[in-house]
């Protein structure tokens, strides 16, 4: 009866990222640019959002960073392993019409939402700029896929290891200076999506962000990932993720996202403490 | 038999009821007179031949009070634990104009506990019909549909969007009224009538409109499960809950066996829990198993609140601390994290609409109540995302799917029951709307 999705390809990427193919036919058949799904690994799992990044026969890919206990024990599994629950594909698709020229802003681990909405801007006729940074040129993903699908790529490093050395922020901004941008996607991490944002908001050009508030069910009944946009309380889930930059509360949004510092800390600790005695605390791929 | 004490059951999150022995039972049921137009059965939603099952519990023939009970109702362990039968069965019930009703919801229970022990009989199944029929949801009115659905041969799958199927029953009532043992188990009898259950599918995005209106039939049943907020200043601060989010993380998520179990969930000190129906209990009964000083804040009397007798005693009990008359007007909270409760009494006036009192505010009655975790249990509307997303299906302006007594909505092969179509009501009234809307489902299949 109970139906298990497999990891089809694990792959690192970078440090703490990494790169999963699973197995989840309702998912892949029906992805669309800017959606997400939610797995839970076992029976005592967390419920865990993760964008789709990609979309191949009956697989999706999901492009993940670990930063506490679920994505830590996700990155502990190989190709064939199974992973007990994965639903989406959630929330609502990127508003992708032919708007001219778009560009798309990914930061860090964000980036790997960048393909599946420049495929779609691309296959509604639109120009599209890419703008991939990181910290470093090592924490760099997906360049060559993206290369291969923007009409333009830009890259920026915070320390100036590859591209511009500055802030994604800072290459938006000569591009508005210098020529006209119909539509801006940014996704990252919500400070840099607020900085980035920023940006954009003198030139009045529309600009979405794709909100990563903590949630549960990822269906609208909770309100966990309730966020302020426009004065209104929106379910990021189902209203969402994606919102008009210029009217989201971010400062409320970084707020929430610490609601269980505390518990992450000690649930972090138990598995790294479990990892040990088990001698499992390698690294499986390589 | 009967409730354990109040300071042990707060400790753990075990059956508050213990139920009936057989002897118990026994004399309980020979208690009924088996009047010749039996009240009973009026009062109840789904219409089960309750001077039969009984009848059969006081000759002890267990197994033919469960035949009789499973006639018309899959889920007895269920609604023997959570039906109000103070409003229907029992509260027909003639022996309670000059004594006390028979207890037939704890007959129920006893009967459908007995028979999960002693190993379940199923239902016969009619010969395949070859019709398919998509049920989206999986609360009591989907697995009821399913249930009959399956007994007249149809080819059925339940789409479920979460990980568990249940619905309210599985994510919302807690361990301590309705173990999930229970649930488990009768869940699994509607599955074993050969329904197909798909977990993780929330129709509308894993699964098109167009697939789902491509069976032969259809039953809606996705429930009322958004959340209202109040919409008082403060709402979102770390520590205010919906108590859907609050239920979730501990009944399906089993957040307060954290660490053990993945997902966290805030701890609070003194707890304000909004609200006065079942659901502002169950949320101030599990605060208060988490070690919390609960108070419960109600805008009306006691009186007035909708939440079943037995519950609010219980809630009392176990020490939950109420404050009727009183409103909430603003949360307060410093780096996020909340403070107080600033609340105003009310004074109860002309009776609204409804029938109660309607509240006003006291001008200069505003104090504030130390709390540092609040959790707004103040209802919910019709779960918008797939109704919203099929052309043509009409709804009331309350967002609910509008139906006729058989559950037939706008579109011909489109049915829909539970509280969907009637906003958030009771388990019973949910299976009760899921069973005419079967019904009605297998007549316009046979008549193809
Ligand atoms: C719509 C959406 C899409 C996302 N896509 C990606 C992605 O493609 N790649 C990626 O690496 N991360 C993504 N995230 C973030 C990812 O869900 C969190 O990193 C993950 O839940 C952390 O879990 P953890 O147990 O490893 O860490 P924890 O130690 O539990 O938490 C670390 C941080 O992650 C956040 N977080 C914790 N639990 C949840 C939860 N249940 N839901 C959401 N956030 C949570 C918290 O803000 C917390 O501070 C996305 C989040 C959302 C809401
Ligand atoms: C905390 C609480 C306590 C309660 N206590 C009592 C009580 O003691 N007695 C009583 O009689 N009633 C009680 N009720 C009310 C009762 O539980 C509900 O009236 C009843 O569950 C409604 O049943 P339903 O099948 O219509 O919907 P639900 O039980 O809400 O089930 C709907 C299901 O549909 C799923 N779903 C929604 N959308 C989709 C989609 N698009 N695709 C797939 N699946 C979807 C949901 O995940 C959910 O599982 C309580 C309610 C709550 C919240
Ligand atoms: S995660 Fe529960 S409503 Fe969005």
């Amino acid at each position: 009866m109970k139906r298990l999705y497999k990891v089809e390809l694990a792959t690192k990427l970078a440090d703490r990222v990494y790169e999963y193919w699973i197995s989840a036919p309702q998912v892949a058949q029906h992805a669309r640019a800017g959606q997400f799904l939610i797995l839970r690994l076992h029976e005592k799992g967390e419920r865990i959002p993760l964008t789709i990044s990609a979309v191949r026969g009956d697989a999706v890919r999901v492009i993940f960073m670990t930063v506490g206990k679920t994505t830590q024990e996700l990155a502990t599994l190989r190709a064939g392993d199974s992973i007990m629950d994965v639903a989406g594909p959630l929330g609502k698709p990127s508003e992708i019409a032919s708007y001219g020229t778009c560009c798309v802003v990914g930061g860090g681990v964000g980036i790997a939402s960048m393909p599946l909405i420049v495929e779609e801007l691309k296959a509604a006729g639109n120009h599209v700029i890419g703008i991939i940074g990181a910290r470093s040129a090592d924490l760099l993903i997906l360049e060559d896929e993206l290369r291969g699908i923007c009409d333009e790529v830009y890259i920026t490093t915070d320390d100036g290891s590859k591209g511009v050395h500055g802030f994604a922020a800072d290459v938006l901004k000569e591009l508005l200076g210098e020529r006209a941008i119909d539509r801006v996607w940014i996704i990252g991490p919500a400070i840099m999506m607020k900085v980035t944002s920023g940006v954009t908001a003198p030139y009045g050009v529309k600009t979405y962000v794709s909100l990563n508030p903590i949630m549960v069910d990822g269906t609208g009944m909770c309100g966990s990932c309730r966020v302020t946009v426009g004065g209104e309380t929106k379910f990021a889930c189902v209203d969402g993720p994606e919102f008009d930059a210029h009217q989201v509360d971010f400062a409320e949004l970084m707020q929430r996202q610490r609601i269980y510092t505390g518990q992450e800390k000690v649930s972090l600790e138990r598995f790294a403490e479990h990892q040990c005695r088990c001698g499992e605390g390698g690294d499986h791929h390589g | 038999m009967g409730d354990r004490p109040a300071d042990i059951r707060i400790r753990d999150f075990e059956e508050v009821d213990t139920g009936l022995s057989p002897g118990e039972a026994i004399a309980e049921a020979e208690r009924c007179i088996q009047c010749k137009k039996p009240l009973c059965v009026t009062g109840c939603p789904v219409c089960i031949d309750i001077p039969a099952f009984i009848h059969k519990v006081a000759e002890g023939d267990f197994r033919g009070a469960a035949r009789a009970l499973k006639e018309q109702n899959m889920l007895p362990a269920i609604c023997g634990r959570v039906c109000p039968q103070e409003t229907q069965c029992e509260g027909a019930c003639v022996l309670g104009i000059k004594a006390t009703p028979i207890r037939i919801g704890a007959l129920e229970r006893f009967v459908a506990d007995w028979e999960r022990q002693d190993g379940v009989e199923l239902p016969k199944t009619a010969r395949p019909t070859g019709k398919r029929v998509a049920v989206v949801g999986s609360g009591p009115a989907g697995l009821t549909a399913a249930a009959d659905l399956a007994r007249a041969g149809h080819t059925v799958t339940i789409f479920e969007s979460l990980h568990e199927a249940g619905g309210v029953l599985t994510y919302g009532i807690p361990a301590f009224r309705l173990p999930e043992d229970v649930v488990r188990a009768e869940i699994d009898q509607v599955l074993d009538l050969g329904v197909r259950l798909k977990k993780n599918h929330l129709v509308g995005r894993s699964v098109s409109v167009d697939e789902l209106l491509g069976y032969d039939a259809v039953f809606l049943a996705t429930g009322a499960g958004l959340p209202a907020f109040m919409g008082i200043p403060g709402e979102n601060y770390n520590g205010v809950y919906s108590a859907n989010e609050f239920l979730t993380r501990v009944n399906l998520m089993h957040a307060d066996a954290f660490p053990e179990f993945d997902t966290p969930v805030l701890h609070g000190g003194r707890v304000a829990v909004i609200g006065g129906g079942n659901v502002a209990m169950d949320a101030a009964r599990v605060a208060r198993r988490m070690g919390a000083k609960v108070f419960l804040v109600y805008r009306r009397r006691e009186e007035d609140m909708p939440a079943r007798k037995a519950e609010v005693l219980h809630a009392k009990e176990e020490g939950i601390e109420f404050l009727t008359c009183t409103n909430p007007t603003r949360i307060l909270g410093e780096g996020g994290c909340v403070f107080g409760l600033e609340c105003v009494e009310m004074s109860l006036c002309d009776l609204d609409a409804s029938g109660r009192p309607s509240p006003e505010p006291i001008p200069g009655s505003e104090f504030t109540l130390d709390v540092d975790m609040v959790i707004q249990a103040i209802g919910t509307g019709p779960n918008p995302l797939l109704v919203s997303l099929i052309p043509g299906l009409e709804r009331a302006r309350r967002g609910n799917v509008i139906v006729d007594e058989n559950g037939r909505t706008s579109i011909p092969h489109v049915y829909a029951g539970g509280d969907i179509a009637t906003g958030a009501a009771t388990v019973i009234e949910a299976m009760g709307s899921a069973k005419r809307a079967a019904a009605a489902i297998n007549e316009m299949l046979s008549e193809e």
